[in-house]
């Protein structure tokens, strides 16, 4: 079996989960395979891609981050009253402000997390609510509808006439989406600081005597993340043309279960950006896919349900299983064999 | 290996300590040790479990300061203090016990992590750490996927990698923190040979083991600890076993036979052609009332994959089990229990105790129905039925509610086996009872075993270390590949023809 499909099983098992359904979309809808439908789910899907190649980091390192969803809208608020401050400023303040107040929250819960050895989930969840709460304190729930227009007009970079009349369009935030995962991917595999990040979540005794910075890891991961974040909060804002406060309550957990679905494992060590898109994707397709068929929008969460634990359990079969044909190289896996089945 | 033990006057210790002392909280770790090492040599650094053999290599890595008037000589040059990147740069490498590997990453990148490592930002590069990790490997004379994520190999690769990776350091000393603990006969084998070509290279190897016969056939000189204090450096040729014990421990070891006549008793178990596909074939054999059966054999011979299948955990495919005189067919280890068969783990930290929990609450684990009054756990019955067992097995603890991992091996391998005793069982299966358990606490526990067995339970004790089998055994079964390859009893057969059948 060739190295390539065995090392990315996952990222393997969802492409085909993905084509399969994109087969049947095509065959049972006539606007799925358009133009226009493909550029829509890229928009749509950036927001989100953000967040997980953040949070992709993050769990690489071991850790988990609950608060940077809620972090994303408090980003919003400060950014749009900064921009204000300053008199509207333009689509370079705007991004300087947001990964500013964004790596700001993130680094909050480096803090705790290796100053104050608080274990992350539990930190992120006391900052998940420190941030909400001050959030709906300060805003007393209100939103803000009044953006500055360089923020609210949508800013096309390609665009075409289909056949219908209706315009496919790409627009800013796919284009901010695809820089954050060029980023991040060169972080992950190309550089040394994400091997360590690597080496940090998978064994953090044996990087430490390493002499691996420990601090310097959570710092960076946890900054990282509140960059994505900061940079998708805005995106959101751009692309909603409002700031809600409770707009992204609750994103965390579709975006942990796309990353999860991606093959990141919780506890570190594992995890791929490309994994991260195609979990995006994967949920994305569904439901539009389920709005093309006609489907009553109350079923979809259920649905979406139902397809990220066929999709995961299809990924942690082994490959081998699912085609035999392709497991001419058998695995060594040694004396431990066997004892897998006990534990 | 004439490089090896050319240890004469004129050469100058590559490494050399003295006056080390370490003190933590009131307890002192080590008192005024000094140990040395020959460019070349393979040395031997023996002692039980806490008698400081770990906290000398965390000196020697920079990880632990000794207390001031520490001396520490590298190559002729005296050091003020160690640290663990001056460790790393005077190329003292330690291979930790536990290996400190990164599963999840390629081999070569775990060879060559020195060059992933350092706090600067650069881009790697990956067709060098290749090129890297297959020089350190091929210098090892051992070829291995380096693209492949280290979790596809074997504990013995890994070990492997480990040291690749220290010679990627350009090593001159080597530490192995036990490097055996989890190696086959065969596997250890090429390992020592490994250490061989490195000690030839002029790479001093300190081997930190407690598996003596290996120690003995390739180390030149052994330093021996006994309580954080030097017992004394001694020539290897001449050494015995048994000596060195005594060194490591301070007192005799009592090696006679243990074997008794036990034809007499009524048989309880009984074991008819078992067999499972690719795990073992055609197993028989009688357990009588108050019998031990030893059952040896390397790693993979089946010895562990019979004892599930005896505990109800997997099932056979042919074959029958009798108990006393019943036969029986067990859907899960809760029928194998419920029916009077215990089986003590091979793998006491991960699935023999629950490490965090109190040793009140491991020890009535296996027993919890008779505990209960009215359907819940009654702390009264539960306080005196911990009580009974730490008492009748000298198990020395402070509360019944400190966590099991406050204990030594020894001390946490009683309760374990406190834990199975506690069920009433009529077999009792033990495996690998003394891993991880020092020299001198092992005498207590086959003690304890032994007493057992003259009050009537029916014991299969298996083990790898097969001077333990031969001692402590009524009749011993030898396992290969899955089969019985001989039946050995002790009183008839010397401990060397014994090790001959095992490892042939």
């Amino acid at each position: 079996m060739p190295n390539v499909v065995r090392h990315h099983a996952t990222e393997v098992v969802l492409t085909a989960v993905i084509i399969v359904m994109g087969a049947f979309l095509t065959l049972s809808t006539d606007r799925f395979l358009t133009l226009g439908n493909v550029f829509d789910l890229l928009n749509i899907s950036s927001v989100n891609i953000i967040f997980t190649v953040g949070l992709l980091v993050v769990l690489i390192a071991g850790g988990i981050d609950i608060s940077f969803a809620v972090a994303a809208s408090v980003v919003q608020y400060v950014t749009v009253l900064a921009l204000g401050g300053i008199g509207g400023g333009g689509w370079l303040s705007g991004f300087l402000i947001a990964a500013s107040v964004g790596i700001l929250l993130g680094l909050i819960n480096a803090v705790l997390i290796h100053r104050f050895r608080i274990i992350s989930i539990v930190a992120t969840i006391a900052t998940f609510n420190i941030y909400f709460g001050l959030l709906m304190f300060f805003t007393k729930g209100v939103s803000i509808y009044t953006l500055p227009d360089w923020l609210t007009t949508r800013v096309v970079l390609y665009e075409r006439e289909m056949a219908d009349g209706s315009w496919a369009e790409i627009t800013l935030p796919v284009a901010v989406m695809i820089l954050c995962v060029m980023t991040t991917w060169l972080l992950l595999a190309r550089t040394t600081t994400g091997r360590q990040l690597f080496a940090f979540g998978d064994n953090p005794e044996g990087a430490r005597r390493f002499g691996i910075p420990i601090g310097a890891m959570q710092f960076i991961a946890f900054g990282w993340l509140g960059l994505m974040a900061g940079v998708a909060g805005l995106m959101q804002a751009h692309y909603a043309q409002e700031v809600v406060p409770n707009a992204l309550y609750g994103r965390e957990l579709d975006v942990l279960a796309a990353v999860v679905l991606g093959g990141a494992r919780l506890g570190g060590g594992k995890g791929s950006v490309l994994g991260c898109v195609l979990g995006v994707l994967l949920v994305s397709v569904t439901q539009n896919g389920l709005n093309l068929m006609g489907v009553s929008p109350f079923a979809f969460k259920m649905i979406v349900g139902a397809i990220i634990l066929t999709a995961i359990t299809l990924s942690s079969v082994r490959l081998e299983k699912l085609a035999p044909i392709l497991s001419r190289r058998t695995q060594d896996t040694g004396s431990t064999a066997g004892k897998g089945e006990i534990r | 290996m004439s490089i090896a033990t050319d240890t004469g006057a004129s050469a100058r210790p590559i490494l050399s300590l003295r006056g080390i002392s370490m003190t933590f909280g009131g307890v002192r770790a080590l008192k005024n040790v000094s140990f040395e090492v020959m460019p070349g040599e393979v040395h031997c650094l023996a002692g039980e479990n806490g008698s400081g053999k770990s906290t000398l290599i965390k000196v020697v890595s920079g990880v632990y300061t000794p207390a001031p008037g520490a001396e520490i000589v590298f190559d002729g040059e005296t050091l003020t203090r160690m640290t663990p990147v001056m460790a790393q740069e005077k190329g003292i490498q330690i291979i930790w016990q536990d290996l400190a590997l990164f599963p999840e990453m390629s081999v070569a990148e775990n060879i060559a992590f020195q060059s992933l490592s350092g706090p600067r930002m650069r881009l790697v590069d990956y067709s060098a750490i290749r090129r890297i990790a297959r020089n350190a490997l091929s210098r090892l004379g051992v070829m291995l996927d380096v693209e492949r994520p280290l979790k596809d190999f074997a504990i013995a690769q890994r070990q492997i990698v480990a040291i690749a990776r220290a010679l990627v350091g350009e090593a001159r000393v080597v530490f192995m923190d036990e490097p055996t603990a989890s190696l086959t006969q065969s596997e250890t084998d090429h390992l020592l040979a490994i250490v061989r070509t490195l000690s030839a290279s002029g790479v001093a190897v300190v081997l930190v083991s407690h598996r003596l016969a290996e120690v003995l056939a390739i180390s030149s000189r052994i330093t021996v600890l006994r309580d954080g204090a030097l017992v004394g450096v001694y020539p290897v040729a001449g050494m015995t076993q048994s000596g060195i014990t005594e060194l490591m421990t301070g007192r005799s070891f009592d090696e006679r036979v243990r074997a008794r006549e036990v034809t007499k008793n009524p048989v309880v178990l009984s074991v008819a052609h078992l067999s499972r596909p690719r795990e073992f074939e055609d197993i028989s054999f009688d357990l009588r009332r108050g019998e031990t059966l030893g059952v040896t054999g390397l790693l993979g011979a089946g010895r562990t994959e019979l004892a599930l299948t005896l505990f109800g955990m997997r099932k056979p495919s042919a074959g029958s089990i009798t108990l006393e005189g019943r036969p029986v067919r067990f859907s899960s280890n809760r029928d194998a229990i419920a029916a009077g068969i215990a089986y003590l783990s091979e793998d006491r930290l991960s699935l023999g105790l629950n490490q965090p929990q109190s040793i009140a609450d491991n020890l009535v684990m296996a027993s919890l129905d008779r505990i209960l009054k009215r359907g819940l756990i009654a702390s009264d019955r539960k306080r005196s039925l911990v009580a009974r067992w730490i008492a009748d097995l000298g198990i020395r603890i402070g509360l019944q509610e400190d966590a099991i991992s406050t204990l030594s091996g020894g001390n946490q391998q009683r309760v374990a086996i406190a834990k199975w005793l506690a069920t009433d069982p009529k077999v009792l299966i033990l495996d690998a009872p003394t891993v991880g358990v020092d020299v001198g606490a092992r005498a207590g526990i086959f003690e304890i075993v032994a007493r057992l067995a003259e009050a009537g339970l029916a014991i299969i004790r298996i083990s790898d270390e097969v001077p333990e089998v031969y001692l402590n055994a009524d009749r011993i079964i030898h396992m290969k590949k899955g089969r019985i390859a001989g039946w050995h009893d002790p009183r008839a057969t010397t401990l060397k023809a014994l090790e001959a059948a095992v490892y042939a």
